[in-house]
């Protein structure tokens, strides 16, 4: 028996916290954040999930935990996908979860990524800095409650913001965001603005 | 053939080897017969900028193939993309280092307004830290747009003072 005939099922039995998460593609399971490394580790050296395809944070806004983060794993001679969900740790004030960098290289830039756009910060991470945006940035832009159009705070430079007289400012959404319309005819789905009764011009209508 | 207008030409047996003219002209017509760009390529918008150097379109018809990685070389800076908040300190250093007289193209709906990218991480406009000379509209403009714009900004440096500005520095 190769490992491609282990069922991926072995996974629940073997790690008390693992539960099987419903969905719609292939299988996926909750992880609790103490078993997710030998959780991982396992699928990777006895199920043959050796690839890290994506690794991602997700916000639930309200709820409790709020933060999780999202594996994706591939079996390169399995053919196959799992997906693997842990609900990130809120003992201190930021979310936080052990790091898979040692298990997969590949993961150190996702788990920067997801650092710099949720604030989850990953134990063990040998280098965690931002990624897309610069150190020193105060907010963490893809969480639910920072708005698209971004919030006013300093350049990263002092000499050119003092210069120049320019900040980091909201930009102006005039009505946006602009999404397509999904029904109709496709020549029809010009981008538009969800509320068209102001822009730049006309003052927003207070409610 | 004799010309009836030859007597007020340019005639090099009267006047020797000597052209009078006024020297904005001179200085004028030397910046902008040989505009050396800066090209700031910072998204797809930069795709067309190397499509306009390249032998289809040709900028060196205009005297601007000289594309200088050195902004101490250039004289026009052509910004061709997004400039998000984090990469803007870096062109405003890379114009700061750039010799006068200087010039620049705000390339595309993004280096012009932030083009569709209303959200947190674009600066909504090169305007905001440059001064711009020409904008050029388009998503990503054509290369003619911007050999429009390189034609526009010659049209431009023809009109300076020149040597008042000289005087003045
Ligand atoms: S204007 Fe359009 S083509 Fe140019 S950089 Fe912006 S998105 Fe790209």
């Amino acid at each position: 028996m190769t490992q491609n005939d282990i069922s991926l099922s072995t996974v629940v039995e073997k790690f008390p916290g693992v539960t099987e998460r419903s969905s719609l593609d292939y299988k996926a399971f909750n992880v609790p954040a103490s078993e997710l490394l030998a959780a991982l580790q396992f699928l990777r050296d006895e199920l043959g999930f050796d690839m890290l395809v994506d690794l991602s944070g997700i916000d639930w806004d309200k709820e409790t935990p709020r933060f999780s983060v999202a594996y994706h794993l591939y079996g390169t001679d399995r053919h196959e996908y799992v997906r693997v969900v842990s609900d990130c740790s809120e003992e201190s004030e930021e979310p936080s979860i052990p790091s898979v960098m040692h298990l997969w290289p590949g993961a150190n830039w996702h788990e920067r990524e997801a650092f710099d756009m949720f604030g989850i910060r990953f134990e063990g991470h040998e280098d965690l800095r931002r990624i897309l945006m610069w150190d020193g940035y105060p907010y963490y832009p893809l969480r639910k409650d920072f708005p698209l159009a971004g919030m006013e705070t300093d350049l990263s430079d002092a000499e050119i913001q003092e210069e120049t007289g320019t900040k980091v400012q909201a930009a102006p959404m005039a009505g946006g965001p602009f999404v397509a319309p999904q029904e109709s005819h496709m020549g029809a789905r010009e981008p538009r603005a969800r509320d068209e009764s102001w822009n730049e011009g006309k003052e927003k209508p207070s409610a | 053939m004799v010309s009836p207008n030859q007597e007020f030409a340019y005639n090099s047996k009267i006047e020797g080897e000597v052209i009078v003219t006024k020297a904005d002209a001179v200085i004028n017509w030397i910046r902008s017969s040989s505009m050396w760009p800066m090209p700031m390529g910072l998204a797809c918008s930069a795709i067309e900028l190397m499509a306009t150097g390249a032998a289809r379109f040709d900028i060196s018809r205009f005297g601007a193939e000289v594309m200088r990685f050195s902004p101490r070389q250039a004289d026009v800076m052509i910004v061709a993309g997004t400039v998000t908040y984090k990469m803007a300190p870096a062109v405003r250093r890379i114009y700061d280092q750039m010799a006068e007289p200087k010039w620049v193209i705000a390339m595309g709906a993004c280096a012009s307004s932030g083009g569709m990218y209303r959200s947190y991480a674009t600066l909504q406009g090169v305007d905001r830290i440059l001064p711009v000379d020409v904008y050029i509209s388009g998503c990503p403009p054509r290369p003619e747009a911007l050999l429009d714009a390189l034609l526009k900004l010659q049209a431009k440096i023809k009109t300076e003072s020149s040597v008042k500005n000289l005087l003045k520095a």
